[in-house]
């Protein structure tokens, strides 16, 4: 008996009962369902996460103070004043792997103008911090060189800054805004980049030389962090080695091992990395419980397939009587569990597929079927379909005719 | 004369022994005959006797405890299980009592089962194969009925194209009018003479010992032995017995 002959007995044999056959399949079907469903908003939130942070420079690489121990008590960072102006000049004037450098003072607080007011964060920073962070200029210019020596109190807005103090797609250029009581002079406003994965508005920014942050608002000698740009994203690490020897010299750290630095020094391909991985363990996670639901299908199939073989007795007494051999018998049960696997498998990625890649992306959140998910319902399906049919497979074929042909 | 025919089935003292329990059932005590080719022959005897022990071993259902069965020359009791499927498959029709046809399936594809295990046979040979077997049978006009769409004697007929269909050696039946009523029966009966006519080897199964008269040769089994091998020189005919039936009646 070939193989194309079985396809068709298994096949009949499911068809003959549609709905047993749906039953059973069911539970498949909604297990790779939510399989697909489950990676396909973990591959999407993982590219959109991926997408966002390249919108901040892939090449990005933020040195902040830390890591310091004084008397055993390890420094809050945000406190520790390690950062200085020496740092800065030192960067810029031994750098050879990093690009753009900039300072970073921040201040959050509220900015008004005339009877209009909202809550925004200040950066103070040097001009290259656009290019660093891939911001664009819609209207107006950058302050400037000039600026930063004169602590000149002018800035650069965010969108969101003019829509709620300007009223939508007003001039904001050349007005004056106060933010913590100290005015601001608009000189630029920045191309709107929406808001992250987050659900922060990176729109609400306003960029004022690092300058006049830290004499005018902050009252602060010391900075934030320092962000710069490698040449490379590939270089990235490079850069952070260069970065370190610089600091270590400035800080005068002999300390090779690293323990005793006062700053540390982030990439944003490190950032990814963690959050790709963050994001792979979550999408494993959720792909397991979802994997859980297909073993349980699986013993579903067999239990209907058990079901079936034992009302069929008097078939297969009959198959065997007329020449069929144990084998064949095994093999017929067989196809059809793993065709009732498959077929649930296909309806299961069908509907995984429509949800994953059409009705998540439509109501707004991030989304995409990754193929390999596919192939590999498609495969574990397979598997299951072999494991749970053996069981009612080999049920069959151990049956002896003469009994089971009388099997009433 | 009986020397110059072929010999189909020959049995040497055959015994079947089952242990049940502590105790041993001797359901066939040393059974020997041969069948020639051509023959229909019926096995006739009560329940017990022994008939459904035998069929399975002419059936290669099973085999002997002891002694040797040859089937078309082909010593059985060694074989496998596998050798013993294809051996059932290529020489043997099978004809049950209760007709065992695959539900929500149709005629053709019931009488196309024992070839779906042949290899020789294409799915074209197979349905043409089928084709001619349901014709003989005189179901012709019946090919793409479903098994539950037929009458016990319909679906009777069905299951001799079925036996038929491999162009077996014999054709065994196992009480194959058992479940039908007597007109019915006896169209089968006639059935059975037409294909005993045109050359097949016939055995019949059956408890009923009427069903001698219609045969040529009839074996009485009793308590696992033969106890009577007769041929039967005045052979009825089914045909006449059917004609003589009363009419059935027409409300």
């Amino acid at each position: 008996m070939n193989i194309l002959n079985l396809f068709k007995v298994a096949f009949k044999a499911v068809a003959n009962n549609k709905m047993r056959s749906f039953l059973s399949m069911l539970g498949i079907i909604i297990g790779v369902a939510a399989v697909i469903v489950m990676m396909a908003i973990g591959q999407g939130s993982k590219e959109s996460i991926r997408s966002e942070l390249s919108t901040m420079g892939t090449n990005l690489l933020t040195i902040r103070p830390g890591a310091d121990m004084r008397g055993g008590v390890r420094q809050d960072p945000s406190s520790m004043q390690t950062l200085k102006m020496e740092d800065y000049e030192r960067i810029i004037a031994e750098k050879k792997l990093v690009t753009n450098v900039s300072p970073e003072v921040t201040s959050a607080g509220q900015v008004i103008y005339g009877n209009m007011n909202t809550n925004t964060t200040l950066y103070g920073e040097s001009a290259e911090y656009l290019d660093i962070k891939q911001w664009v200029i819609e209207d107006g210019e950058c302050f400037t060189e000039e600026d930063i020596k004169k602590s000149a109190k002018v800035c650069v807005v965010g969108k969101t800054i003019v829509d709620e103090l300007f009223g939508e797609g007003a001039d904001a250029i050349g007005k004056n805004i106060r933010f913590k009581s100290i005015p601001f002079r608009i000189v630029g406003v920045l191309k709107s980049k929406g808001y992250n994965s987050w659900g922060m508005d990176q729109d609400n920014v306003m960029i004022a030389p690092y300058t006049t942050v830290m004499k005018r608002v902050a009252a602060q000698t010391y900075f934030s962090s320092i962000v710069c740009s490698a040449i490379t994203e590939e270089l990235s690490d490079d850069a952070i080695d260069e970065l370190t020897q610089i600091l270590r010299q400035n800080h005068k750290i002999k300390d090779e091992s690293g323990d005793s630095d006062d700053f540390t020094i982030r990439s944003q391909a490190e950032m990814m990395e963690t959050m790709s991985s963050t994001m792979d363990t979550v999408t494993l996670i959720l792909g397991v419980a979802a994997g859980f639901s297909l073993l349980v299908a699986g013993i579903g199939i067999m239990n209907i397939m058990l079901v079936s073989v034992t009302e069929r007795t008097k078939e297969i007494g009959l198959r065997m009587a007329l020449g069929a051999t144990g084998l064949v018998i095994s093999l017929q049960f067989f196809i059809e569990s793993v065709l009732i696997s498959l077929t649930g498998a296909l309806i299961g990625v069908l509907i995984g597929v429509g949800i994953g890649d059409g009705l998540i992306p439509m109501m707004g959140m991030p989304s995409s079927v990754p193929f390999w998910s596919i192939a590999l319902s498609f495969a574990v399906c397979t598997v299951i379909g072999v494991v749970f049919g053996y069981i009612p497979a080999r049920k069959a074929a151990n049956m002896d005719p003469i009994e089971a042909i009388r099997h009433e | 004369m009986e020397d110059n025919r072929k010999v189909v089935i020959e049995l040497q003292n055959v015994k079947r022994y089952f242990q049940v329990g502590s105790e041993t059932v001797k359901a066939l005590r040393g059974v020997s005959f041969k069948i020639y080719e051509g023959e229909f022959v019926t096995i006739q005897g009560t329940s017990g006797s022994g008939k459904s022990t035998l069929l399975n071993q002419l059936g290669c259902l099973d085999t002997p405890t002891s002694g040797e069965y040859f089937l078309d020359g082909t010593p059985v009791r060694k074989m496998t299980k596998n050798q013993r499927a294809k051996l059932r498959n290529r020489k043997i029709g099978f004809v049950f009592q209760n007709y065992n046809l695959l539900p929500k399936t149709t005629a053709i594809e019931n009488v196309e089962l024992p070839l779906i295990y042949n290899n020789n046979f294409s799915a074209k040979q197979r349905r043409e194969a089928a084709i001619k077997a349901l014709q003989d049978v005189g179901l012709g006009d019946r090919l793409e009925h479903k098994s539950n769409q037929m009458s016990g004697g319909q679906m009777q007929r069905v299951a001799i194209a079925r036996a038929l269909v491999n162009n077996p050696t014999i054709l065994l039946a196992d009480e194959a009018t058992g479940n039908l009523d007597t007109r019915t029966s006896f169209e089968m009966l006639v059935l059975f003479q037409k294909l005993h006519a045109e050359g097949h080897t016939i055995i019949f199964v059956t408890h009923n010992p009427e069903i001698a008269e219609y045969s040529s040769r009839n074996i009485n089994l009793r308590d696992g032995m033969i106890r009577e091998d007769t041929l039967n020189h005045n052979i009825k005919s089914a045909a006449e017995a059917l004609a003589a039936l009363p009419k059935p009646q027409d409300d």
